[in-house]
């Protein structure tokens, strides 16, 4: 027994190394290679490249065309009205962000996994019928269409229902963005409040706000990008009327149709400008989310 | 102490201990209800006004028919090849590290946040006979820009990120013990692979895939620029709903418009199994 346990646990040196077996934990290093060669043509290939035609191209004629392509009235109207667009759009998709992931978070209720599928339903819409429904609401052969021309009042064709289409496909970025946040945060702090005596708004202000405000600056960046971005559903209810609905997507589409590839590319360098600051943004707060989970969980 | 137990006897009737339930799910559902749901019902109580006879038409109709194989074909091409690119690109990134890693994993999201009339314009020019890639291709004569295959490159663009995003997380917490275990039983590489590392992927793989399928078929703006855009050959079926509008042939706008509502329902439905199926795989 003795020699046995001395034999499992000989002194060091005194019986020879075994001969090194490489096990095979990784590929050899040649495929490594090839892989990673390959991964990253593509990738250099179908995002990379893409972007760098954008500058290229919008510089191609000079600085002085790319600056008088972003100054022109029409270019200056149509970042006006997606600055508009944005500005309503994005701070009503936030509440609605903020109230459903409270509600779906904070509470038990039936039919609570229908509900998350509904919100998420405008991602699984193509864009064109996000537009289309709200054509055959409000437009002229619409359901309201009779009764809003003989009010007066204009929807489609007009900014109204390039907000509502707008609405319609950025609605579930943020709720998106708070709903798992704000689940792995439990409801132990806020119930915490309540009982030391804090009302609602004190203890979502004070206490669940400041939890989840990365998140939720995540989730407004990317509803703002889409806001800006949207092209298919817009396209639908625009109508395309130059210097009052055009949008800076559309905007786009005209020039470009029209030949004008310089100056399309120049309005598309500032939407290009704006999905990367907002990818930029978004490596910065996963990092800094990284680093609250982590000294959160100690 | 005192706190504690409070709480945990309030837990027992959990919906009254936080307030703002009524406000916060009313207002949720009153907002769906206008924005997303009252439109999408009234888009297919018109469908099924149209009647029978309209959807027969519609879905006999040679033009129709060409632009939903179109559609769904090269959606199909576009996920496969996602696939395929996809798992390499987050087997990359999770397991090579090399310089720039942080910096090439940010810019997987890059189709996510660029407008796709920005993608559109961007990768017909690249594309077209006389671009930086379809320039030589061209003399090879292959032909990306204006053809199927000018559809097929925009799709595989938008959809790339769902599949590395999706099949990235489960790698990264994939139990590298099972790889040694089956490499000291004598396991080669690509057994290994093939038998241990692949599996646990495989529902990642079909969502991404499904994520991707769904997003191409109803991509508008990044095709339309490139497609080319001829009746029956490079038609998607979001232009021929434009199209019908602009002739102001609601109706069979609207039968196109709900058959692809109840293709994306199906989507959705496979995606939420499959990602149950994940989260049982992941937790267990």
């Amino acid at each position: 027994m003795a020699d046995a346990l001395a034999l499992a646990n000989p002194p060091a040196g005194a019986i020879p190394v075994p001969p090194r077996v490489r096990l095979p934990l990784s590929e050899p290093a040649l495929v490594r290679g090839l892989l990673l060669a390959i991964a990253l043509a593509f990738l250099g290939l179908f995002l990379v490249l893409p972007l760098i035609v954008v500058f290229a191209e919008a510089f191609s004629q000079g600085v002085r065309v790319y600056f008088a392509a972003l100054t022109e009235p029409e270019a200056l109207a149509a970042i006006r009205l997606t600055v508009l667009i944005a500005a309503i759009c994005v701070p009503l998709n936030t509440a609605f962000g903020l109230a459903a992931a409270w509600a779906i978070t904070k509470f038990e209720f039936p039919g609570k996994s229908l509900l998350l599928t509904l919100i998420d339903l405008p991602f699984s819409v193509s864009p064109v019928v996000a537009g289309l429904v709200y054509v055959l609401l409000f437009g002229l052969q619409g359901l309201f269409g009779t009764w809003l021309v003989e009010h007066g009042i204009k929807i489609i064709f007009a900014v109204p229902g390039i907000a509502l289409a707008t609405l319609f496909v950025t609605l579930p970025f943020v709720a998106r963005e708070l709903i798992p946040l704000m689940d792995s945060q439990g409801t132990t702090q806020e119930e915490a409040a309540i009982v030391l005596g804090a009302n609602g708004w004190q203890t979502f202000l004070r206490v669940t706000l400041p939890n989840i405000k990365w998140g939720l600056l995540y989730g407004v960046l990317l509803c703002n990008g889409r806001a800006i971005g949207e092209f298919g559903a817009v396209a639908v209810v625009s109508g395309h009327i130059i210097g009052l609905t055009d949008t800076m997507p559309l905007h786009i589409e005209i020039l470009y149709n029209d030949y004008a590839f310089a100056a399309s590319f120049a309005v598309a360098s500032l939407l290009t400008l704006m999905a990367l600051v907002t990818l930029a943004m978004k490596t910065i707060l996963e990092w800094r989310l990284g680093r609250a989970a982590a000294t959160h969980v100690h | 102490m005192g706190t504690t137990s409070a709480i945990a006897r309030l837990r027992g009737t959990k919906r009254r201990v936080l307030p703002g339930f009524g406000l916060s799910l009313g207002f949720t559902l009153t907002y769906l209800g206008f924005i997303v749901l009252i439109p999408l019902a009234v888009l297919f109580a018109q469908a099924a006004g149209a009647g029978g006879a309209r959807f027969l038409s519609e879905l006999t109709n040679p033009r129709t028919l060409a632009a939903f194989r179109v559609s769904f074909e090269t959606a199909f091409l576009a996920a496969a090849v996602n696939v395929v690119f996809g798992l390499l690109i987050a087997w990359v990134l999770v397991r090579y590290p090399f310089p720039g890693r942080r910096f090439v994993d940010a810019l997987i999201d890059l189709p996510f946040g660029l407008p796709t009339a920005v993608a559109g314009i961007s990768l017909t020019t690249l594309y077209s006979s006389t671009g930086w890639i379809g320039a030589p291709l061209a003399s090879l004569h292959i032909h990306v820009a204006f053809t199927r295959l000018g559809i097929l490159v925009a799709l595989v663009f938008v959809g790339l990120p769902f599949v590395v995003r999706t099949v990235e997380p489960v790698l990264r917490d994939f139990d590298r013990e099972l790889e040694d275990a089956a490499a000291l039983l004598g396991a080669s590489r690509a057994h290994i692979l093939a038998r241990v590392i692949l599996p646990p992927l495989v529902p990642a793989l079909l969502t991404g895939f499904t994520l991707a399928f769904a997003r191409a078929i109803g991509e508008y703006g990044s095709v339309i620029f490139i497609a080319g855009n001829m009746p029956g050959l490079t038609e998607i079926l979001p232009l021929l709903i434009i199209i019908k509008l602009e002739q102001f042939d609601y109706a069979g706008a609207t039968v196109i418009a709900a058959l692809m509502l109840i293709a994306s329902f199906l989507l959705l439905l496979a995606i939420n199994l499959l990602q149950g199926w994940m989260r049982r795989r992941r937790g267990g």
